[in-house]
């Protein structure tokens, strides 16, 4: 297959957060603040981007405003001619901050939702203070006027709030919703107990986001992350492994997706030693699950493989064993049983308890 | 519908952005990416935030010599459906 350039970064500038989510998406193992990518390595590796073919920067963390030269790597990653997006809990802006990023060219923020009131937000988050922290945010980037995006992560302990923070985007004037079902890698793999929606509400979920998706045209549009435990086929993750996107780790390793450090057969190169482009286009870890060919049965049969190419990688080595396996989300997956009696089970575990994410060194 | 007189317009975090590596327009917004083809292209540059509908179209109709009627009715679905996926605003 010709491999095509990447339009998406996702630039992990650190794993440092003052929040401790049960499903952050760090990977358990978490990168030291002294491993960190300078700002010239990080505005070296912008440019990179942006000549292989990016067009959209995701700066992510961790929180990244816990890095004190965000303003000048977001101006670094517009000089580049990048799309600029600040993926944010909202923790450690203030408003002299946010008219500096404003300044600095900042396209577009991402506001993370843990819960659409202070007891539940603060209790996810892990974090007191927090959501009256993250409102005064809110009202900061409305009053700048920064196109945003809320992002309402939803699992079996807050999926009841789903319509309130529908009703919340549309309050703080975001064009945008990602309804996000809580997805099972990073930290989250230690709280699916916690965590694993019931199938009702998987499917009330489907009901509110499908008639929300009409009232709201024009006014809202609502991205959704449907509960993959519960679905009938994997999502095309990443768009298909080293296809569309990638991820740069806090330390400069270069990542298929976010969660690829699971695959510990797989080994991943860094932006301090090699030039990106031929990390994209030649490395073991992005050449190991492009295209279909690595597939087996009963993907390589089926009509499905050029839709969703199996699936997601991590969760087939997490659920079934084996990284090159068909995910077992999929109906036709051997492993399928096995993943619906996870989804009952831990849905069903009401004595669980949250075990948080832990600080970064 | 977009109305004669209304003005529509490219709202902040909508810009256009020539992809050189891919050798196209593209309009980026928040966390997507729409590839222009000519046409589209044509329409987006004619956005100046001060031009009603009505005088986008008839421009555009005499550049590319074509009836103001048939013009009228692709720029109309072209901004409709940005306009529906938020990258597009209409003043009135």
């Amino acid at each position: 297959m010709k491999v095509p350039a990447p339009l998406a970064m996702l630039a992990e500038l650190t794993h440092r957060c003052p929040l401790s989510c049960p499903y952050c998406s760090n990977p358990v193992e978490l990168a030291a603040r002294s491993g960190e990518l300078t700002t010239e390595e990080w505005i070296s590796t912008f440019k990179q981007a942006a000549d292989l073919g990016v067009l959209q920067l995701h700066l992510s963390g961790g929180e990244p405003a816990t890095r004190r030269d965000l303003t000048e790597l977001v101006k670094g990653a517009r000089d580049a001619g990048l799309y600029t997006n600040l993926i944010t809990s909202g923790i450690g802006l203030t408003e002299k901050r946010m008219h500096e990023l404003d300044a600095a060219g900042l396209d577009h923020i991402q506001l993370s939702l843990q819960g659409t009131d202070a007891e539940m937000a603060d209790r996810i988050g892990g974090y007191r203070g927090g959501y009256e922290r993250k409102m005064q945010v809110a009202g900061w980037i409305k009053e700048i006027g920064f196109p945003l995006t809320l992002n309402a992560v939803l699992h079996r302990q807050n999926l009841h709030q789903l319509p309130r923070a529908l009703e919340m985007a549309v309050e703080m004037g975001a064009r945008r919703i990602e309804v996000a079902i809580v997805q099972f890698y990073g930290w989250a793999m230690l709280n699916r107990n916690v965590l694993m929606p019931t199938r009702e509400q998987a499917k009330e979920a489907e009901r509110i986001v499908a008639k929300a998706r009409e009232d709201l045209k024009g006014t809202l549009v609502i991205d959704f992350v449907p509960a993959d435990y519960h679905s009938d086929y994997p999502k095309r993750c990443m768009g298909g492994w080293g296809t569309t996107g990638l991820n740069i780790a806090p330390d400069g390793q270069v990542l298929p997706c976010h969660a690829a450090q699971t695959i510990k057969h797989l080994k991943f190169e860094n932006v301090r030693d090699k030039p990106l482009a031929d990390i994209w286009y030649q490395s073991d870890a992005f050449n190991t699950y492009r295209g279909t060919d690595f597939l087996p049965e009963p993907c390589q049969s089926c009509d499905r493989k050029k839709i969703d190419f199996g699936g997601c990688r991590c969760q087939a080595l997490a659920v079934a064993g084996d990284a090159s396996a068909t995910d077992p989300v999929c109906v036709k997956s051997p492993f399928n049983d096995k993943m619906r009696a996870l989804a009952e089970d831990f849905s069903a575990d009401e004595a669980a308890e949250i075990t948080y994410r832990t600080a970064a060194g | 519908m977009i109305a004669p007189d209304a003005v529509p317009y490219l709202p902040r975090g909508v810009r256009l952005h020539r992809d050189h590596v891919r050798d196209r327009w593209v309009l980026l917004a928040p966390e997507r990416t729409i590839s222009l083809d000519v046409i589209g292209h044509a329409i987006i540059t004619e956005l100046d935030g001060s031009s009603g509908f009505a005088q986008i179209v008839d421009r555009l109709a005499a550049k590319y010599d074509a009836p103001a009627d048939q013009i009228a009715g692709d720029v109309q679905q072209f901004l409709g459906q940005l306009a529906e996926r938020r990258f597009l605003e209409v003043r009135a």
